[in-house]
């Protein structure tokens, strides 16, 4: 199975103190802000910052993310000169509309990339997706590079693109959630959901977490590391998830000894779908280290 | 690289140093400096700042630092935004070694 990206955890670029600890907590991926969290003013000290720390610091097995500031600002063009040299796994695109934004990206990275002799292709991207534009051009935008490993939505400009505000029940962002999840997995790539901003608000955080991992997501942006365990907690497989699982490859083995191609399990029918799924519980269980013994 | 002006970059928050740099022409490298750490670090602080200056060129300027614990990274990525804001100029950070 492909690299766990449940969790994404925000590290505002410019906070030496934060940029220092902020494997510590465990997430999957961390993802060094340049963007939203920089005011205008610091934007050259937090690429310094996040360029001296990422040749610096080792973060071990990781996931590391640069967010940058996109190539329609004055910052984004430097932002990546200095980002690509500092060799994060990804760098993080916001407010992508076009996939022709993503070519940009991509074009711009494999400059740097052969100026510096690097690999072609070491870098990957992702794509943040934030307005009714870029969910109408999602599949694009999914499609437009190789590097891309996954699609994010950015929920607080989109919903101030559709001229609303973010519910509880969030059902200003189901359509975009569908469209950006169908984009992803069409291109086979990951689906990242977007930060839940109230960390105060664990009841709908849970709420929110459950609900964007039945729609299929990988993952979800973090912005406090208090988020992380209730994520990873809810996105492991159940005991009896396991169980079942190891009951469903047991019995298609034994089936497949004896060439019978469909077989029933306590009255119902196993078939490939089925099976599939269950072998996906049993490598995420041993992803996740959950015991299944 | 010449100091034109003066250049501070960084905050008092921990882990971090502000570093205030401005001209002393002719003079040399002059560093005073004010740490959390002092008795542990001072002299790694100080050291940090001179071969940062020493990369970007810069000989004479007066650096006042105050520092709250900030790693040898933290240090070279405020040496180099202060050195840039005085000088007005945007080395991008792989010019420096």
């Amino acid at each position: 199975m492909g690299r766990l990206r449940r969790t994404m955890l925000y590290v505002p670029g410019n906070h030496p103190g934060m940029i220092r600890d902020a494997h510590i907590y465990g997430s999957d991926s961390i993802m060094f802000d340049l963007e939203d969290s920089v005011s205008i003013k610091e934007k050259d000290a937090a690429r310094h910052l996040v360029y001296q720390s990422l040749k610096t610091l080792d973060y071990g097995n990781t996931e590391i993310i640069v967010r940058v500031n996109g190539l329609n600002t004055p910052y984004g063009k430097d932002d990546f000169e200095a980002m690509v040299r500092a060799i994060p796994d990804a760098i993080r695109l916001p407010k992508t509309e076009t996939p022709e934004d993503i070519e940009e990206a991509d074009e711009l990275i494999t400059r740097i990339e052969n100026q510096i002799g690097m690999e072609r292709g070491t870098i990957k991207l992702m794509a943040a997706i934030e307005s009714a534009l870029g969910v109408i051009n999602a599949y694009k935008i999914a499609t437009a590079s190789k590097r891309l490993i996954g699609i994010a939505i950015g929920a607080e400009d989109f919903v101030t693109d559709l001229k609303t505000t973010r519910s509880p029940e969030g059902i200003e962002l189901l359509t975009a959630r569908s469209q950006i999840l169908f984009a992803a997995r069409a291109a086979g790539i990951d689906a990242i959901d977007t930060v839940f901003s109230d960390v105060n608000d664990e009841e709908g955080f849970i709420r929110e977490v459950r609900q964007i991992k039945q729609m299929g997501y990988d993952g979800k942006s973090i912005i406090n590391p208090r988020q992380i365990d209730i994520v990873h907690k809810l996105f492991s497989p159940s005991e009896d998830e396991i169980r079942k699982s190891i009951r469903i490859i047991e019995a298609i083995k034994e089936a497949e000894e004896k060439g019978s191609g469909v077989i029933s399990l306590d009255g119902k029918m196993i078939d490939k779908p089925i099976v599939e799924r269950a072998r996906r519980v049993l490598e995420l269980a041993d992803a996740v280290k959950v015991s299944y013994c | 690289m010449k100091i034109h002006d003066v250049g501070i970059a960084g905050t008092l928050e921990s882990s971090d140093i502000i570093i205030h740099i401005e001209k002393n022409e002719g003079k040399g490298i002059e560093i005073e400096l004010k740490s959390t750490v002092e008795n542990q670090f001072g002299n790694q602080i100080r050291k940090v700042i001179k071969e940062t200056l020493q990369e970007l060129g810069v000989t004479d300027a007066i650096v006042r630092a105050n520092d709250k614990g900030a790693l040898d990274c933290t240090i070279r990525a405020r040496v180099l935004t202060a050195v840039n804001r005085s000088a007005h100029s945007n080395n991008l950070p792989w010019e420096v070694k």
